[in-house]
């Protein structure tokens, strides 16, 4: 019989922290959608949603009451079992990764020391490489599952596109794990202090790459090829309806609050204030007492509005770039991004090695 | 105890999905059931304090060589392999085999000792990647580059078989 405080350890180590994570979660997944449409639309000249509440505010809520209330529809020539499994797959691989993400440093709370992430994994890179390659199959099942000829070519170019834009992924992300000498997560923000990534010599170009491979890997827009409506109806989408095209709706959002997180973690330095002039430079005392005041916002507002940003990076690309053609996506992550990340790989070990990075 | 309930639940969902692969008739469930085989082997080596190895398991699998497998499954006609025949005459030599095998590695088991528990040998800090990393590029060097030279041949191949000689 476990005694109360083994009771209260895991609650005060997973059930909390989870909790607090899923909640977060939910709420970003609901209001993001609220709000891009919201820049779609004031980038368009148009007002977005208005009816819901003042300035269409409740429109998150209506938008889910109505995923969960309409019919739950299943073709009746589709594999059943496959097509249930796929949205949750995909679900499960998006909420899977948050885990390991850090949100800032170990804080001090109400007199207790709290860690602000689930788990610190040694491996956190390698871990959240790991369920975007599993998040895949979600997309290709469900494609597949739906037995129609739109989902299916969706679910293949989707698998072909995550497929090859994962390898330039991959190498912009151990070019940063080289750089940082570690694949923990806090690790890696840890050791930007004074100098973000993005501002190293190699940095812009793996920022570049990660951004692009990023984009690729969240099917959105310019390489939202797998629902091309124009050619694909809905894509792999196209037979879900109901909750279960909510679940794929949820996990693309959250893929990209990874990506943006991400981003976030290894090129702008987590949840580290921006210095502007770092103290040793400059003698110029504004720019000293505005460094001060930036220091003194906390870091997990930091980490939170460097998130942000590049959520509104990706809403701002959807609503301004056209969409790539298929071969082009192909050429574009084989003959362009794979061997410019080797080459940023070998210099990157080069200048480490000389003691120059 | 927590340990032996966590492992007990492994080692069933393995032998069972790993039993399901086999005998369903839809070889897209077949792949289903593999990556669920996958996950909790990776599940395995994270109770062995190797994640790294969980994590590459899951990457390499699961992420890549079951996705190809994926891809080639998707291009058959499914209703066509439920109506094939599962075996050839051969099954009853096949099925021997199987069991010769079986037989070996329980007898393998029963003479070897097993020393100490392999999760607390290799709870290293850094999950161990550092270690592995030095092991693999000096001590086992050579056959590293061997195995790295193997994939290249095999990639190289794949794409002259499938490249056709374009006459002049």
């Amino acid at each position: 019989m476990p005694d109360m405080d083994q009771i209260l350890k895991i609650v005060y180590t997973l059930v909390i922290p989870i909790a607090v994570l899923l909640s977060f979660i939910l709420a970003n997944a609901m209001y993001l959608q609220y709000v891009e449409r919201k820049i779609w639309a004031r980038m368009q000249a148009r007002l977005g949603p208005m009816q819901a509440g003042p300035q269409g505010i409740f429109q998150p809520i209506a938008d889910t009451l109505k995923f969960l209330l309409k019919e739950d529809i299943i073709p009746a020539k589709a594999d059943k079992m496959v097509f249930v499994v796929a949205p949750i797959l995909a679900l499960m691989m998006a909420f899977g990764a948050f885990v390991a993400l850090p949100f800032g440093p170990d804080t001090v709370l109400f007199g207790n020391k709290v860690h602000l992430w689930v788990t610190n994994l040694n491996i956190g890179v390698i871990y959240i490489l790991a369920l975007a390659s599993v998040g895949t199959y979600g997309v290709i099942l469900g494609g597949w599952a739906s037995n129609n000829k739109y989902s299916l070519m969706g679910g293949f170019r989707s698998a072909a596109q995550m497929i090859s834009y994962e390898i330039p992924m991959a190498f912009a992300i151990v070019t940063v794990v080289l750089m940082a000498g570690s694949l923990n997560l806090s690790d890696i923000v840890n050791a930007q202090a004074g100098k973000w990534y993005l501002f190293t010599p190699v940095g812009p170009v793996l920022f570049f790459l990660y951004v692009i491979a990023g984009f690729a890997e969240t099917n959105r827009t310019p390489f939202d090829l797998p629902e091309a409506e124009s050619e694909l109806v809905a894509g792999f989408m196209t037979e879900y309806s109901g909750i279960r095209f909510g679940f794929f709706f949820m996990a693309e959002f959250m893929n990209m609050l990874i990506v943006s997180l991400l981003v976030s973690i290894m090129f702008l330095g987590g949840w580290l204030p921006l210095q502007i002039l770092p103290q040793t430079l400059g003698g110029i005392t504004s720019i000293h007492w505005f460094n001060k005041v930036l220091a003194g916002i906390p870091p997990t507002l930091w980490l939170l509005a460097k998130m942000y940003f590049f959520f509104f990076v990706f809403s701002w690309v959807r609503a301004t770039l056209p969409r790539y053609r298929y071969d082009q996506l192909m050429d574009l992550s084989w003959k362009f991004l794979l061997p410019l990340s080797l080459a940023t790989l070998m210099i990157a070990a080069f200048l480490k090695q000389a003691g120059w990075l | 105890m927590i340990h032996q309930i966590i492992f007990l639940y492994f080692a069933t969902v393995i032998l069972v999905s790993a039993l399901l692969m086999i005998t369903r008739r839809n070889p897209i469930h077949s792949v289903l059931f593999m990556l669920l085989l996958f996950f909790h082997i990776a599940g395995l080596f994270v109770l062995l304090n190797a994640e790294f190895l969980a994590a590459v398991q899951l990457i390499v699998y699961a992420g890549a060589i079951l996705i190809l497998y994926l891809f080639v499954v998707m291009l058959l006609n499914v209703d066509q392999e439920r109506q094939s025949v599962r075996a050839n005459r051969f099954w009853p030599w096949v099925a021997a085999f199987g069991v010769l095998i079986a037989g070996e590695i329980l007898l393998l088991i029963s003479r070897s000792t097993f020393p100490g528990d392999a999760g607390k040998t290799m709870a290293t800090p850094g999950a161990g990647v550092m270690e592995l990393g030095q092991a693999l590029y000096t001590q086992y060097l050579v056959p590293f580059e061997i195995a790295s030279v193997i994939l290249l041949v095999g990639l190289i191949g794949a794409v002259m078989l499938a490249k056709k000689a374009v006459k002049e």
